[in-house]
């Protein structure tokens, strides 16, 4: 009996905190951690809001060549300074330049890649 | 007796508490959205997405804004290109997809797509060109194809159905299947 009225306070318990206990990225944030922290750098956050502010979804996935799916893209620094993906603005003449590190690896280590936000459909798949 | 009276108070609570938060228009900052590193020193110079998005066209999921009208209201004019001097094709016909079991038919409008992307965002990779050409499903779309590739990830989530699922079935024309209407 005493454990019946257990578990029913763990389940009213989690009802309760879950909403406010699961993580409230902004909708649509990227994590970037294909390789940052195993060559030494902090997670990237990508804010897809900031950038579509400014630009329409093709300049990056058409034009530049991002992919539509987080991880899929193969980014590196080297390309990023030979002028692809983020280089492709972040060069000091669209946008800052990428040698402001701490601007896009702004992560809390042990992030895993992927699309975060505070809007998601409990279904299959993805959600 | 007096715990099941507990129980209900604290369900009804739980809700009352849960629906404001999903209406209320309001963005976590930066060093408590937990990504970001509150020891980074980026954190406090990056834009927070309350000063950006508070001021734009209003919504009830995503972002929190309605992306389409933001657009329209002039609010904000994102570049078709790098350089911002190569406008993308418009395209200005609307998909009714009757295929809905016994939802409303879907209705898709090419131009709220067409204002923030060119037509090789989606064809013919993602959807082919052609009249009942693409094996679309609410399944497909929760696995992340289809519509599913942005609706659910940055465009409005795909907890918004009636968005789509706009059309009463007893609206259109039975000769109007899958097709690509013309807009007046």
């Amino acid at each position: 009996m005493k454990r019946v009225i257990k578990t029913r306070r763990l389940v009213l318990l989690a009802i309760i905190v879950l909403p406010f206990a699961v993580a409230w990225a902004e909708y649509a944030d990227v994590v970037i951690n294909m390789q940052a922290e195993d060559k030494g750098m902090s997670p990237v956050i990508f804010p897809h809001w900031f950038h579509r502010v400014r630009f329409q979804c093709s300049v990056c996935h058409v034009d530049i060549g991002f992919k539509t799916k987080a991880g899929a893209s193969g980014i590196t620094m080297d390309k990023i300074s030979q002028g692809q993906y983020c280089g492709a603005c972040h060069n000091g003449e669209i946008a800052w330049s990428a040698e402001n590190c701490d601007f896009c690896h702004s992560g809390t280590p042990g992030l895993e890649t992927g699309v975060e936000g505070g809007h998601k459909t409990a279904g299959p798949g993805y959600y | 007796m007096t715990r099941y009276s507990t129980l209900k108070l604290l369900l009804l609570l739980a809700t009352a508490t849960a629906i404001p938060a999903t209406l209320a228009r309001d963005w976590k900052a930066l060093e408590e959205d937990d990504l970001h590193d509150r020891s980074n020193p980026a954190v406090g110079i990056l834009q927070e997405p309350e000063e950006a998005l508070s001021v734009l066209a209003p919504d009830s999921a995503g972002n929190k804004v309605n992306w389409v009208e933001a657009i329209r209201q002039g609010q904000i004019k994102p570049r078709a290109s790098l350089y911002g001097d190569n406008p993308v094709r418009q395209h200005d016909t609307e998909v009714v997809m009757k295929n809905t079991l016994d939802l409303p038919f879907v209705l898709f409008p090419h131009k709220a797509h067409n204002e923030w992307m060119s037509c090789e965002m989606c064809h013919e990779t993602l959807f082919r060109s052609v009249r009942d050409g693409n094996a679309i499903s609410m399944e497909r779309i929760l696995e992340g194809e289809f519509c599913g590739v942005c609706h659910g990830a940055v465009s409005f989530p795909l907890t918004e159905c009636n968005r789509c699922h706009s059309v009463l079935r007893d609206a259109v024309p039975a000769s109007i299947s899958g097709a690509v209407v013309p807009k007046e």
